[in-house]
């Protein structure tokens, strides 16, 4: 459709204090100006964040202030990986409602124990109170993806480890006549699905979710590039099955609920450099690679 | 614009403690009768739209990941929205803005909180290092701001008991409210204690569990619906800080700038005589006459008048809450979504005793964190 493109990318992956607003700042500066716009140029606002990470409820209302939201403005928030927002905004540039969008995402995943935060994800009536923690469960996943042959656990040596981290990441959203000659990578097709997280009610060596996804998004043989969201290794592995791509960013850190805004902010930004011509940035969510979005991107010439 | 219309709705019954479902099967319950009610099967839901309040409030975080199943999303484009007390009207927004933007056919927004899962006090009241308190209790937060309202505009002192006593009548017409008291008298909510002078025990909303579901459709699944359907003529969403220079917290600019852009979407120019009824987040009874003046039914300083003359119950100039509203029912996430759906049962007429006469154009309005965040809505009988 290439009715909308990222015109603009920043993001740090570490925090300055412990509250998200001074690591925001300047993140928003460097994307605005990468994109040529100014804040008050922005139509709509979206983010992505999650109360546990930061310990408390209504996490996300503080990160307003790095905004300056004064005179009000449209705005929105999900509790999820930042790349859902950059759907929504996606979707409000479509209909017509926005022209520009600043998407955000920010999280402190070593607050506290992620792996064991993570449990919370779990049914809380029959799973959550094993506390079965993040890290197990994707040992689940990988024992089965070993045993089913698909990798192996040399090459998954092979492979780097994400870390857990701090980070933010902020991305800049325009609708065609807004581009005006600037770089661009336009968003040729975006989609996610969910998948039922019953860890005994799917395959778990395969991502269904993911791969409808990328159906939806239109995405058809290999692209140039490929930035994938995988908190474990396997993951990664399983991931490419599905998003075939001649080269596959490196990433050494997971600063969730930013994470995801960041690879498609990376691949975007492989194709705006004139690096690559297409390029995928993918998002998981929840236990088992449970939900994904794919966000294909090209250049102008495609 | 591409059009788009509520199909159907559905709640809950909403109660202190329904312990007599889990959290799936409390969404479930409004979800059926939503699909019920617009005439859809779960087969042509093409995507699913959750919101809720802090996840702390249940103690599950991203509950609808472990729900995908539940509420029908797994397979599907499932989104989570958490935009506090305004979430429900936002969850809304965000479901019309799929239909919009022309990628679903039909999609269904649901909301809920079960606050008996978990204990809402404890969750509002962790205090991380370094950073404000966000003052646990929110008629301690909201009191100051009503009291400057009645220095502000000169309202008497009943004018807030008025309130609770017609919006507590209102919900007794609602077989879903939680809180249902018939007889309940301007003396009686006089008498009930003071929590936050001057804001009584009888003038607070409850502690609720409960759901709400809307089956929104585009343009031709609305044309092909056997039923009376709700077309969705505006929708608005401000933001600004809790706290800044000049921020008013009894007539907030994002309150008024978000009714302001709805008026002018909808091309609505008296509101007043234009719409017929109006779902108004009202948590407090005092904020039933700040918020006809912040969205602009009434001039400043004039809102209670028009509480006061009995234009705001069933049968007045501009009924609101005609469902009981927050004052009756308040599962804090799904509150926003209630004030929306009760909007579009009213134009589609199947508001059953609690039914204005003739509604043909109805607001649905919400407000959240420090009366910072709102989302409302126009539906019209017609386009």
């Amino acid at each position: 459709m290439n009715d909308v493109a990222v015109i603009g990318f920043a993001r740090s992956d570490r925090s300055v204090t412990t509250s998200a607003v001074e690591t925001l700042v300047p993140v928003f500066e460097q994307a605005l100006a990468q994109a040529g716009l100014g804040r008050r140029e922005v139509d709509f606002w979206c983010s992505g964040s999650s109360d546990y990470l930061a310990g408390r409820a209504f996490s996300f209302v503080s990160a307003v202030d790095a905004i300056g939201a004064v005179p009000p403005i449209s705005e929105s928030h999900v509790e999820m990986d930042a790349a859902w927002a950059l759907y929504e905004a996606y979707l409000k540039i479509l209909a017509g409602e926005a022209e520009t969008a600043l998407v955000y995402g920010f999280g402190m995943g070593t607050a506290g124990d992620l792996n064991r935060v993570l449990a919370l994800q779990l049914d809380p009536y029959t799973v959550a109170p094993l506390w079965p923690d993040a890290a197990s469960v994707a040992a689940l996943q990988a024992r089965l993806v070993f045993e089913a042959g698909l990798i192996s656990e040399r090459d998954m040596a092979g492979m780097t480890a994400v870390r857990v981290a701090d980070g933010v990441s902020a991305v800049v959203l325009a609708a065609r006549d807004r581009v005006r000659g600037r770089p661009a990578a336009w968003i040729s097709g975006i989609a996610h699905r969910v998948d039922p997280q019953g860890l005994g009610e799917r395959d778990l060596t395969t991502v269904p979710s993911a791969a409808a996804a990328a159906h939806d998004a239109g995405l058809d043989g290999a692209v140039d590039v490929a930035a994938l969201h995988a908190p474990f290794t396997h993951q990664e592995s399983l991931l490419r099955h599905v998003v075939r791509a001649g080269t596959y960013l490196p990433f050494e850190t997971n600063p969730m609920f930013a994470a995801g805004l960041s690879r498609i902010g990376a691949a975007a930004a492989e194709v705006m450099s004139g690096r690559a011509r297409t390029a995928v940035g993918h998002a998981t969510s929840g236990p088992a690679l449970q939900q994904n979005l794919i966000c294909v991107l090209e250049g102008l010439e495609a | 614009m591409r059009r788009a219309a509520v199909l159907g709705t559905g709640q809950t019954e909403h109660r202190t403690r329904r312990t007599d479902v889990s959290m799936a099967g409390l969404c479930r319950e409004a979800i059926e009768r939503a699909l019920a009610d617009s005439g859809t099967d779960w087969s042509q839901i093409d995507a699913v739209v959750l919101g809720k309040a802090p996840d702390l409030f249940e103690g599950v975080m991203m509950p609808e990941l472990f729900l995908a199943d539940a509420i029908g999303a797994a397979g599907k484009p499932l989104l989570r929205v958490h935009t506090a007390g305004s979430v429900g009207g936002a969850t809304a927004i965000v479901a019309t803005t799929l239909i919009r933007a022309g990628v679903h056919r039909r999609v269904l927004a649901v909301a809920f909180e079960k606050q008996s899962e978990s204990n809402a006090m404890w969750a509002l009241s962790i205090q991380p290092p370094f950073s404000a308190p966000i003052t646990a209790g929110a008629g301690g937060y909201f009191a100051p701001h009503i009291r400057s309202y009645i220095r502000r505009s000169g309202a008497p002192g009943h004018i807030g008991a008025l309130v609770a006593v017609k919006d507590r009548r209102n919900g007794a017409l609602n077989p879903y409210a939680h809180l249902r008291q018939p007889d309940i008298t301007l003396e009686s909510v006089q008498a009930s204690p003071m929590l936050w002078d001057p804001i009584r025990y009888d003038e607070t909303c409850p502690s609720s569990d409960g759901a709400c579901a809307v089956v929104i459709g585009d343009q031709q699944a609305a044309e092909q619906s056997s039923g009376q359907v709700a077309w969705i003529r505006a929708t608005a969403m401000r933001t600004e800080p809790t706290f800044y220079s000049g921020k008013d917290h009894v007539d907030p600019r994002a309150g008024a700038e978000a009714a302001a852009a709805l008026w002018a979407a909808a091309g609505i120019k008296d509101p007043l005589d234009e719409v017929d009824v109006a779902e108004l987040y009202v948590p407090f009874s005092w904020f039933e006459p700040m918020w006809l003046e912040n969205v602009g039914f009434a001039e400043k300083g004039q809102g209670w008048k028009l509480v006061e003359s009995g234009g705001t119950a069933l049968g007045g100039a501009l009924p609101v809450n005609p469902s009981g509203g927050v004052l009756c029912s308040n599962p804090i996430g799904a509150s926003g979504l209630l004030r929306f759906a009760e909007a579009a049962m009213q134009v589609m007429g199947r508001a059953g005793e609690h039914q204005v006469a003739g509604a043909a154009t109805a607001l649905g309005h919400a407000y959240g964190g420090g009366s910072q965040f709102f989302s409302m809505w126009v539906v019209g009988r017609n386009p």
